[in-house]
C-alpha cells in the first residue's frame, strides 16, 4: 500500500471510527454474522479491533475475512461510521500480512478468466458443468463443486459493439459501461441496454474499458485493485471531463467507480477516479432521472409476468433506493414482488470458497424462502453474481431489470 | 423524486409521520441517515411516568403538567392528540403486536435493573409483568446471554417488597458470543422454545408468573409469547433489555411494513443535508454515493433526533445548533447561566434544548414568527421535554409524529377544498 494512499485511509477510517457508540445496530443487520460464529460481526471486527491494529505487534485477528464486504453496516450506522470500510481495508492487511491464495488471485481476475475462457467456451462450459472437473477444483483450488459460476457465451458484446450501427437522429450522447460480465457472459444484456438508450434518443458511446478492480478489492488485493480501477478511470475520464454521463448495467461495478475506488482504496485525490465517480449512474437511477424529466419513452406493451425484485446489497449501496421498482410500475401487466431480504450470499466471490458454501446457502436462504413463496415467472436483480447465485438455488430464471424494459418496449 | 412529503429520519416519530401520511394518500418518501432509534428503544408507550412524583394516571395527571409546562411538546399538540395517537398507533399495529394498557392508569413493569417503570401502554408481551399485580414472579436468565441478569433483576424488586426470584437455564446457543437477537430468532423455532419450557417447568413454584429477557422471538412474538403461556400454563411477560432491542425491531419491521403497504418509500444511508423553501414546496438534497440527490416535495417532516442522535450538537464555543437546517433553538441557558450542574441525575439545563416549534409543529424564532413554512418537526427534536426524566420520550414521538402528519393532510384538504 502506497503511504499517500493509505493516508487517506487513515483519515477516512480514523475520523468515523470514534462515531461508533456500540449501539449495535450495525450487528443487528449484519446478514452474516447472524448465520456463522466464524464472523463474529461488524463492530467488533471493525470499530472495536480497528484499534488493535495500529502499532506493533497488530491484532492477529483473521475473522475478518469472513466478512462478505456487502456493505450494509455502513448503511445502517446512524452515526455514519465507515465499519465496511475498515473491514475491507482489515482484510486487505491480512491478505498483505498471510498471503493471497492462488484461489483469491484467479477469482478477483473476471477480465483475464473471461479472456481465457471465451475463445473455448464451449470446453470451458463443459468443463465448469462437469462433476469431476468441479470436484478437482474444489481439491486444487478451493472452490466449491456446487456453487454458482457463470456460462462463457462464446462471444463478446466489445465485438458485437465493434459492429453494431446506431440509429441515425440520436441528439444526445451517453457512454455505456458495461463490465465484464456483460462482456463475456451476459453480451445479450449490453445489447439490450444500447437498444434501450437508443430508442431514447441517446448515441451510445463504449470506449475502451476493462474490469473495475472490484473483485480484487474484496478479496483484499488492493495494489492491483487500484491499478485496475486507476486504468479504467484514465479510459472514462475524457468523456466525464467533456460532461458525458456514464451508464451501466452492472450496479456493484457502477458503484466502485462511484464511491468504493475512493473510500475503499483511498484514490479520493485522484483526478481520473474524481470525475469518473462524479459522472457515473446506476442504468436503472439514469432512466428514472430521464423519466423524471419528463423525458423517458413510455411506449410500454404489456408484460404479462411476475417478477420478484431483488435489489442487491451493491445497488442498495447507491443510496438511491430502488428505482427498478419504479420503472417497473410504468409496465403494463407486470406484477411486481418486492422482496425484503438484505443479501442472496454469494457476495461476489465469498459463496465460491469451499470454505463460506454453507454460509452463504444460509445467508440467502431467507430470500429464496421469499422468492420461492412469490412464485415468479422471473427474478429481477441487478448484479450478475447474485442472479448466478438466486438461480441456482430457486430454480427461477433470472435476469437484470433491463431485460424486462427491453421487453416492455417491444425491441 | 417528486414526492408530497419527505421524512427525514427512521425512527419512532419518523415512521409514525410516514406511515400516517401515506395512510392518507400523500405520497411519501422516508430518508435516514442510518436505522432509526427504534432499534434501541423497548417501544413501551411511556406516555407520563413522572411529573415529578410518580404518576398513576396519565389522563388525570396531563392537564396539570401541560399547565406547568407550556412550552412542553405535549403543551403544542394538547391532551387530545396524545390520545388519538397513541389508538392509532395501537390500530396500525393491531393483532401482529397488540399493545395493550391506556392513558387511565399506568402499568409499573420491572426494569432489567428491577426498578419500577410506569408506562401507558405495552406490548401484550410485557403486560403480565405489571406490579400492580401481586403474584410472585419468577425471573428466567439465559446463561449465554450476558446482558440479562435475573438474580440482579429479582433481588431488587424483592428489595422492594415484590415476591421474585431467579432461576438459571442452560441453552445450547452454538457460539461463545449471543446477543438478544441471536436468542430471539432460536424462540422463533418451535422446538428450540419447547426444550426451553421443559427445562423451565420443573423448577417453577405453583402460582408464578414467569419473567423472560425480552427475546420471546422476532418475527412472531405474539405467538411464542402465546405459545409459552399455554406450555407452561401460567403468565408469561417480556422484560426490555439492552440493545439491541428485540422489541424496537419488531416495532420497526411493522412500521416499516406498513408503510410500503401505504406505498410509501425509505431510503435508509442517505442522509438529507439540506432543504430550501421552492414556490409552495420544498427542495430537499439528500446523500447518495458521488453526488447529492435532489427531491422535490409539498412539506418536510424533521425528525432526526436531538443531542443523543447527533441532530442537535453543542459546539466548543458553547453554541448548540440544529444540524440540518439551523433551526432556531429553544431552552438555551442564557449567557452566564449554568449549562449543566454536576449531580448527573438531576435537572440538567442543557436537556431541554431543542427546536422551538408553535402548535402546528411549524419551527419558529425567538419572536415567535414561522421561519420555515414547509418543514413540520417530529419527536426528540422538539425542545422543552426531558424524555428520560417524564418518562415521557415515545409518547412524545408517536404524538409528535401523528400529529405532524395530520397537519400536512389537513392543510393538503383544506388545500384542495379552496381550489
Amino acid at each position: 500500500m502506497t503511504v499517500h494512499e493509505d493516508n487517506v485511509l487513515l483519515d477516512l477510517v480514523r475520523g468515523s471510527l470514534d462515531h461508533c457508540v456500540k449501539c449495535t445496530i450495525c450487528e443487528t443487520h449484519c446478514p452474516y454474522s447472524n448465520v456463522t460464529s466464524l464472523f463474529p460481526g461488524p463492530k467488533y471486527v471493525g470499530p472495536q479491533a480497528e484499534r488493535f491494529r495500529t502499532g506493533e505487534p497488530v491484532s492477529p485477528d483473521a475473522s475478518v475475512d469472513y466478512c462478505s464486504s456487502c456493505g450494509i453496516c455502513t448503511r445502517v450506522c446512524p452515526q455514519g461510521v465507515h465499519i465496511a470500510e475498515i473491514n475491507t481495508r482489515a482484510k486487505a492487511r491480512l491478505a498483505e500480512s498471510e498471503g493471497i491464495p492462488l484461489r483469491n488471485q484467479l477469482l478477483g481476475r473476471p477480465d483475464v478468466l473471461g479472456a481465457l475462457g471465451t475463445p473455448v467456451a464451449p470446453l470451458a462450459n463443459w468443463s465448469l458443468r462437469s462433476k469431476p472437473v468441479r470436484a478437482l477444483a474444489q481439491k486444487l483450488l478451493d472452490v466449491h463443486k456446487d456453487a454458482a459460476l457463470p456460462h462463457f457465451s462464446g462471444r463478446t458484446f466489445r465485438r458485437w459493439a465493434k459492429r453494431h450501427v446506431s440509429p441515425p437522429g440520436a441528439t444526445k450522447e451517453v457512454v455505456l459501461f458495461h463490465g465484464c460480465g456483460t462482456n463475456y457472459y451476459e453480451p445479450e444484456l449490453g445489447e439490450k441496454v444500447v437498444e434501450i438508450l437508443e430508442h431514447n434518443g441517446f448515441r451510445v458511446t463504449i470506449p475502451k474499458q476493462g474490469c473495475c478492480g472490484l473483485p480484487l478489492q474484496s478479496n483484499g488485493i488492493f495494489p492491483a485493485a487500484r491499478s485496475y480501477v486507476r486504468r479504467l478511470a484514465k479510459r472514462l475520464a475524457p468523456h466525464a471531463r467533456r460532461g458525458v454521463p456514464i451508464v451501466g448495467p452492472p450496479t456493484s461495478c457502477t458503484l466502485m467507480l462511484k464511491r468504493e475506488a475512493r473510500e475503499i482504496l483511498g484514490l479520493e485525490d485522484n483526478p481520473d477516479v474524481r470525475v469518473v465517480s462524479e459522472h457515473t449512474y446506476d442504468i436503472t437511477e439514469f432512466l428514472l432521472d430521464l423519466h423524471d424529466r419528463g423525458e423517458l419513452r413510455t411506449d410500454f406493451k404489456p408484460v404479462e409476468e411476475t417478477v420478484a425484485y431483488h435489489a442487491p446489497c451493491q445497488q442498495q449501496g447507491h443510496n438511491i433506493g430502488k428505482p427498478a421498482l419504479d420503472l417497473f410500475a410504468l409496465i403494463p401487466g407486470l406484477r411486481t414482488v418486492e422482496m425484503q431480504a438484505s443479501c442472496c450470499g454469494i457476495a461476489g466471490t465469498y459463496g465460491l470458497k469451499v470454505e463460506k458454501r454453507q454460509i452463504s446457502l444460509d445467508v440467502g436462504a431467507d430470500l429464496f424462502s421469499q422468492v420461492r413463496a412469490a412464485d415468479p415467472s422471473l427474478v429481477a436483480c441487478d448484479a450478475e453474481t447474485c442472479r448466478w447465485h438466486i438461480e441456482q438455488e430457486t430454480g427461477v430464471t433470472n435476469v437484470h431489470p433491463m431485460d424486462i424494459l427491453h421487453r416492455a418496449y417491444g425491441l | 423524486m417528486n414526492v408530497d412529503v419527505v421524512v427525514a429520519g427512521a425512527g419512532t416519530a419518523g415512521l409514525v409521520a410516514a406511515v400516517r401520511a401515506a395512510q392518507g394518500g400523500a405520497k411519501v418518501l422516508v430518508l435516514a441517515k442510518g436505522a432509526g432509534a427504534t432499534h434501541l428503544s423497548p417501544v413501551t408507550l411511556d406516555v407520563l411516568g413522572y411529573a415529578p412524583e410518580r404518576v398513576e394516571s396519565p389522563l388525570a395527571a396531563l392537564p396539570g403538567f401541560i399547565a406547568e409546562h407550556p412550552d412542553h411538546p405535549y403543551a403544542k399538540t394538547g391532551a387530545d392528540a396524545i390520545a388519538e395517537a397513541v389508538s392509532w398507533f395501537r390500530d396500525t399495529l393491531g393483532e401482529d403486536y397488540r399493545y395493550v394498557g391506556d392513558l387511565e392508569r399506568n402499568l409499573m413493569l420491572p426494569s432489567a435493573a428491577g426498578a419500577v417503570r410506569p408506562s401507558a401502554l405495552v406490548p401484550a408481551t410485557m403486560a403480565g409483568g405489571d406490579l400492580h399485580d401481586g403474584a410472585p414472579i419468577c425471573v428466567v436468565g439465559l446463561r449465554p446471554m450476558k446482558d440479562f441478569h435475573a438474580a440482579l433483576l429479582a433481588d431488587n424488586l424483592a428489595r422492594q417488597g415484590h415476591d421474585a426470584r431467579a432461576v438459571m437455564l442452560d441453552l445450547d446457543v452454538e457460539r461463545v458470543d449471543v446477543n438478544a437477537l441471536g436468542i430471539a430468532r432460536m424462540f422463533d423455532r418451535p422446538e428450540a422454545r419447547s426444550l426451553v419450557a421443559a427445562q423451565l417447568a420443573v423448577r417453577l413454584k405453583p402460582g408464578e408468573r414467569v419473567c423472560f429477557p425480552a427475546v420471546l422471538g422476532l418475527r412472531d412474538a405474539m405467538g411464542v409469547w402465546r405459545d409459552l403461556e399455554h406450555s407452561l400454563a401460567r403468565p408469561v411477560f417480556e422484560v426490555p433489555t439492552l440493545p439491541p432491542s428485540v422489541p424496537g425491531l419488531r416495532v420497526d419491521a411493522l412500521l416499516v411494513a406498513a408503510l410500503r403497504r401505504a406505498g410509501g418509500r425509505i431510503i435508509v444511508g442517505s442522509e438529507v443535508v439540506g432543504a430550501e423553501p421552492a414556490g409552495d414546496g420544498v427542495t430537499v438534497r439528500a446523500g447518495a454515493a458521488a453526488r447529492e440527490v435532489v427531491h422535490r416535495a409539498e412539506w418536510l417532516v424533521l425528525a432526526t433526533g436531538g443531542f443523543a442522535e447527533g441532530a442537535i450538537t453543542l459546539g466548543s464555543d458553547w453554541r448548540a445548533r440544529e444540524t440540518l437546517l439551523d433551526l432556531p433553538l429553544a431552552h438555551m441557558p442564557e449567557a452566564g447561566e449554568p449549562r449543566f450542574v454536576p449531580e448527573y441525575f438531576d435537572d440538567q439545563p442543557m436537556a431541554r434544548v431543542g427546536v422551538a416549534v408553535d402548535s402546528g409543529l411549524r419551527p419558529i424564532g425567538p419572536d415567535g414568527a414561522r421561519v420555515h413554512e414547509r418543514v413540520l418537526v417530529a419527536g426528540a427534536s422538539i425542545g422543552g421535554a426531558v424524555p428520560w426524566k417524564e418518562h415521557s420520550g415515545e409518547g412524545i414521538s408517536v404524538t409528535t409524529g401523528h400529529h405532524a402528519a395530520g397537519r400536512l393532510l389537513g392543510a393538503a384538504t383544506s388545500a384542495k377544498a379552496a381550489v
